[in-house]
């Protein structure tokens, strides 16, 4: 179908120029928002992939979690504002070459790779071969990593109470 | 449903999708918010013994029309110091993501605007997005009380996306599906089947169910009412101490879309409540079409009972407005954290061991 390519070109270009503007622009919060596109981008792509799970996974944690979190850093943050980010300026050349090598390596794999190619169903739904999965196959996993991240907020709230 | 319909009529589904995706914008929210505008008016007039606007039609019926050409005249001031390419974004992001709520909004057995598996969790991931954008505004602006009312807003819906989260869970719990439609279908029948009252389905679980739903429904409807900003916990905009929080600035038509946005939001989240403990399209008693056997008729009367439930939530909404004081910020915080949070996962776990007998 040429106008799913079209729709995925278009989450594709949305992601690759906001994560651009992301990086390369001064204004610190132009860049917070800016990421906001980068986050709906890649959620699109998750959804032409029918990872419908995965893409609402996206939307909760990273723009109504973390974004929301980097924004309330940087406007509380009064100075913030008006500090510049120099991008581009410092490390050019080892930047280069390590980008370069990275890039070169990725396009190797990928070039590189004989992918193997299932011909399989698009799953109507996934949440409940995730359940399983995460509930059952690998639950003893899935609650060390709660525990962790419990560990973790504990700790983060006795820091910030100090 | 009328998603095939459309797709039979266009032969594509992108463009029975993007047909489709125009419907609860056009058949549905324009003219809610014209009505549901009249009605805050007449509703706090009669609360306070006044008559409200009388002058534009019957009883004022066409003031809200009035008021709109008056809008659309107004000037579009962007001050100076504002930032203007986010503060001419930040009203269109906030009505994207009231917006994009509606569809996963089952509105009757036909019509669903994405009759997506996990449409609860879509809503909630979406209203994120109006979070953004009021920040968005909010620094924009260039002004403190946008700012502190964006800060309280975003503080605000975070903070009560929590115990909405816990209570819908709890729903999911019983009934293992996500899917809004799903959801309605199971409640069909009479309203006894209806999950404040259980359920469907006899036996013992539906009795003792009950006062816990009872406990989810309330603390629900506390909760949406904080997201969506409305007194008592309407500090993000409290006239009193920050002018009207984060759309001070915005006039003419960016601010009618902040307005638009909370009347949609307004009736999504009414719509949510019924859709979760009210049997969300179902009738109470039966469909006149099965009786008379007029098929057609059914899907009709679901979008009439959808609409009445949800617009009693939305009077109901409106009557707590003029019936209770504002909470200062640490209170609301303090309800949130201390009191729903904790009952709400009591509930969650009692309902829980009841289902598990």
């Amino acid at each position: 179908m040429i106008i799913y390519d079209l729709i995925f070109y278009l989450f594709a270009a949305l992601t690759i120029v906001s994560a651009f503007f992301v990086v390369t622009l001064r204004n610190i919060v132009y860049s917070a928002f800016f990421l906001l596109f980068t986050f709906l981008g890649v959620t699109g792509l998750y959804v032409l992939l029918a990872a419908d799970f995965i893409a609402i996974v996206q939307l909760v944690v990273y723009v109504g979690g973390i974004l929301i979190l980097l924004l309330f850093g940087v406007m509380l943050t009064n100075r913030i504002t008006n500090v510049q980010v120099k991008s581009g300026t410092f490390q050019i050349l080892p930047a280069v070459i390590g980008v370069g090598i990275f890039t070169g390596i990725l396009v190797a794999t990928m070039t590189n790779t004989k992918w193997r190619v299932l011909e399989s169903e698009i799953p109507v739904t996934t949440v409940y071969n995730i359940g399983t999965l995460l509930l059952q196959d690998y639950v003893v996993v899935f609650e060390l990593l709660g525990i962790l991240l419990l560990v973790a907020l504990i700790g983060a709230a006795s820091m910030a109470r100090r | 449903m009328i998603y095939d319909y459309l797709y039979k009529l266009t032969g594509s589904e992108i463009w029975a999708g993007v047909i489709q995706s125009f419907f609860p914008l056009f058949l549905f929210i324009l003219p809610f918010a014209l009505f549901a505008v009249w009605l805050e008016r007449k509703v706090s007039a009669h609360m306070q013994d006044r008559l409200g606007p009388m002058r534009v039609g019957y009883h004022g019926a066409l003031q809200t029309i009035a008021d709109i050409l008056k809008l659309l005249q107004k000037e579009d001031i962007v001050a100076t110091e504002n930032d203007k390419p986010l503060f001419n974004l930040a009203p269109v992001i906030v009505f994207a993501g009231s917006y994009a709520v509606f569809a996963a909004i089952p509105f009757s057995g036909a019509f669903i605007g994405s009759n997506i598996d996990l449409g609860l969790f879509f809503i909630i991931a979406v209203s994120g997005l109006v979070v953004a954008g009021i920040l968005m505004a909010g620094w924009a602006s260039n002004n403190k009380y946008s700012l502190l009312g964006a800060m309280r807003s975003a503080a605000q819906i975070i903070s009560y996306e929590i115990p909405t989260i816990i209570v819908v869970l709890t729903i999911v719990m019983i009934t293992g599906t996500l899917s809004l439609y799903k959801l309605s279908e199971l409640q069909s029948g009479y309203f006894w089947n209806w999950m404040i009252f259980g359920g469907p389905g006899p036996g013992l679980h539906k009795f003792l169910f009950i006062p816990f739903m009872f406990i989810g429904f309330i603390i629900l409807y506390i909760s949406t009412l904080a997201e969506v900003n409305r007194t008592p916990f309407d500090i993000p905009e409290a006239e009193s101490e920050l002018v009207a929080g984060y759309h001070t600035e915005y006039s003419g038509m960016k601010f009618a879309m902040f307005f638009l946005a909370e009347y949609a939001n307004m009736f999504a989240v009414s719509a949510i409540v019924a859709a979760v403990f009210f049997g969300g399209y179902q009738s109470p008693f039966g469909y006149l079409g099965n009786a008379f056997n007029l098929p057609w008729l059914i899907p009709i009367e679901q979008f009439f009972w959808f609409t009445a439930k949800g617009l009693f939530f939305v009077f109901v909404q409106m009557w707590l407005r003029w019936t209770l004081p504002r909470l200062r910020v640490d209170q609301l915080m303090a309800v949130c954290w201390k009191y729903l949070i904790p009952i709400s996962f009591v509930n969650l776990i009692i309902v829980g061991l009841i289902s598990v007998l």
